[in-house]
């Protein structure tokens, strides 16, 4: 974001700055993200939009210091919450900081639970760990957290081990283990992803409802336009590890200002209306070994100029429309 | 139950498929049964895409795996050009198999890591050795490489040799797939596993090849998005059975089934504006199993048009009129009377 510098607004819950995250492996330094900057206020739901290899997970992952390291690295930026920058932290506080401020929902419900241990073992952990709960009242803490996540018969249900859970009640348990502290803010990661479309709509009206009850603010990471479309207060476009625009939610699907977001909403099919051909975006995203130069999305771009190919372009607010931000050099001139 | 007057390509009818539950490891013995296809019928016309669409653990797959006599049948009929699939020998399931090729969901797990995009694309040929000449082979697989979009000098690539692959592994499936001239593919979640940029890609290309080849597909899938997009007619399958079947227009806009309600109602509209007008139906529960499928209607247990009559009596998939049978006593379109 163009704003850096002190606090200006204090109701900003996670305030992330200009983040680089490397991955240094043997092929090569990975930029898997670069100069990536948002802020998540209460109650506000925002979405991080972008495709395989964007950069969008590992930037969550890098705001729960959960990046493998090595090989990967913070190279610069800030992450705040509240004021405080994480990576300046000791990681005892960083460990209070997870779970407690922010946690996190995984894609994959299965691989992100344990198999050996029950969930209701599992998400008891969490009250036995972080408030010193005896085994009696983290159990009925947990009776009420699966309850409020809607798992019917959760008194039996505490006693299942993972694999005895549909998909859909799995991705129930992980959301009751993120919110089981109370967090100020939930980042879910891809949350529905492995789900089938009446299950993902059950799991998304959950999180709404939880998200009015206590008022957290959502990090949604997601690759649907229709997702998104239907929770997102705010979205951060990303593509091979850049942010190419950010908007408000409704500005966004009525008038995209960056060639990429326009390209994507008219590559989708959509479940309401008939189209009678799809217009794809040529190409595929870029091995994140060999990231263009210039802009990123200069090869698959149908406005390509020869600064495409040598200038990054930053992102900014555009003239006629200063609260509209793209990465794109011709914003102004593709998008009249 | 086509309105066209050519005869279908691919016809189903009442298709069955059980797996037994077993206990014991000396002495087997069948506690169970998954009823994993349980009566479903359809036809398949020359040149039409039927979409196959359904929640995961439906039967779709196993549908398609049962025609092909990958699996064995436990009852019904399937026949292939008037002729009977389940009692075909073996030499002649060879030849049924050349005629319907199947496109995988995971391209990069189906394609063998140590063969070069020349060799994967004519492999089906060392089986098949009247399709194409010796001599002629190489030109050919170039042939299938560009009809697919394909560079034809990266014949002697291997598939991870491509940089951003997608695109090329699912273009090699395809042309892997056409080496053998089917008249129909089927297509198994062919661009579920895809980016979204490459995923219309993709989805266009099987619309050309299907006009300049004449080509039929079977499309399973999930995404009711691309179903709508790609399908000129769609079943809807839930539970092993078939809970309407229609053209696209009928399902989507004069939606039959209560289930097929609620799966459209759930798929989100990439459209902010339509947020406070989507009236969306959420479903309770997960689906049962169908290990113990609930008496009567499948769908009872979770409708909220449920009756006594639903729990006793299964509903036939009766067709009301304009060609669109529904598997539900009280369907949400009306009768067409007459």
């Amino acid at each position: 974001m163009t704003t850096t510098g002190p606090a200006t607004n204090s109701e900003a819950l996670v305030r992330v700055d200009n983040l680089h995250v490397e991955f240094r492996t043997e092929a090569g330094i990975v930029n898997a993200v670069n100069a990536l900057s948002y802020e998540v206020r209460e109650g506000e739901t925002v979405a991080i939009l972008g495709e395989s290899g964007s950069g969008k997970s590992v930037s969550a992952q890098a705001i729960m210091g959960i990046i493998d390291s090595p090989p990967g690295f913070i190279s610069q930026g800030t992450i705040e919450y509240r004021g405080n920058d994480l990576l300046k932290m000791s990681e005892a506080d960083r460990r209070s900081v997870r779970g407690e401020n922010i946690a996190m929902v995984f894609q994959d419900a299965l691989s992100a639970l344990n198999p050996v241990f029950t969930v209701g073992w599992q998400i008891a952990e969490m009250f036995r760990r972080h408030r010193g709960a005896s085994k009696k009242d983290a159990r009925k803490e947990t009776i009420a957290l699966l309850n409020r996540v809607r798992i019917p018969a959760a008194e039996e249900r505490i006693d299942s081990y993972p694999h005895e859970f549909s998909g859909g009640m799995r991705q129930r348990v992980m959301i009751a283990m993120g919110i089981a502290l109370s967090p100020d803010v939930l980042i879910a990661d891809e949350p529905t992803t492995a789900l089938d479309v009446t299950v993902q709509a059950q799991i998304m009206d959950l999180l709404s409802e939880l998200q009015q009850e206590t008022g957290m603010g959502l990090v949604l990471i997601t690759h649907d336009l229709g997702v998104v479309a239907e929770v997102a207060d705010r979205v951060v476009v990303m593509y091979a590890g850049r942010e190419v625009e950010k908007a408000e939610i409704n500005a966004l699907f009525a008038s995209p200002r960056h060639p990429y977001t326009a390209g994507l909403m008219q590559s989708i099919p959509r479940p309401d209306i008939s189209l009678d051909r799809l217009e794809p975006i040529q190409g595929s995203p870029p091995d994140l070994l060999r990231i263009p130069s210039g802009c990123a999305f200069h090869p698959r771009c149908p406005h390509v100029q020869d600064i495409c190919r040598k200038e990054v372009p930053a992102l900014r607010s555009l003239e006629r429309e200063p609260d509209r931000l793209s990465a794109c050099h011709f914003a102004e001139e593709v998008f009249q | 139950m086509t309105t066209s007057t050519t005869a279908p390509i691919l016809s189903v009818k009442n298709l069955v498929k059980h797996f037994p539950i077993t206990q014991g490891i000396i002495l087997r013995r069948q506690v169970g049964t998954v009823k994993a296809v349980d009566g479903v019928s359809f036809d398949l016309c020359p040149g039409e895409t039927l979409g196959l669409v359904g929640e995961s653990g439906c039967g779709k797959s196993t549908t398609a795996r049962t025609i092909l006599r990958l699996e064995k049948a436990t009852g019904g009929h399937a026949e292939y050009e008037g002729r009977d699939i389940f009692a075909m020998s073996s030499r002649e399931v060879r030849a049924l198999r050349r005629q319907i090729q199947v496109i995988f969901q995971d391209p990069y797990a189906s394609l063998n890591p140590r063969m070069t995009v020349g060799d994967i694309v004519s492999e089906g040929w060392v089986i098949h050795r009247g399709v194409v000449p010796k001599d002629k082979r190489r030109a050919r697989v170039q042939e299938l490489l560009e009809l697919v979009g394909l560079n034809p000098n990266h014949i002697n690539r291997y598939a991870h040799q491509f940089s951003g692959g997608q695109r090329q592994r699912i273009g090699i499936g395809i042309a892997r797939a056409l080496a053998l001239e089917p008249k129909v593919i089927v297509a198994d979640e062919p661009v579920s596993a895809l980016d979204v940029s490459v995923q219309a890609q993709v989805v266009n290309l099987l619309e050309d090849l299907q006009k300049e080849l004449g080509l039929s597909y079977l499309f399973i899938a999930h995404d009711l998005s691309v179903v709508r997009h790609i399908c000129d007619r769609v079943a809807v399958m839930y539970l092993g059975r078939i809970a309407e079947i229609g053209t696209i227009q009928e399902v989507y806009e004069r939606t039959g089934h209560p289930y097929t309600s609620a799966l459209l109602s759930a798929v989100p509209v990439p459209d902010p504006q339509r947020r406070s007008t989507h009236n969306r139906i959420l479903l309770e529960g997960d689906v049962p199993s169908p290990a113990s499928p609930p008496s009567g209607c499948r769908f009872r247990t979770r409708c909220w048009k449920v009756t006594d009559r639903c729990a006793e009596e299964v509903p036939e998939l009766i067709d009301r009129g304009a060609d669109h049978p529904v598997d539900c006593h009280y369907p949400e379109t009306p009768a067409v009377t007459g």
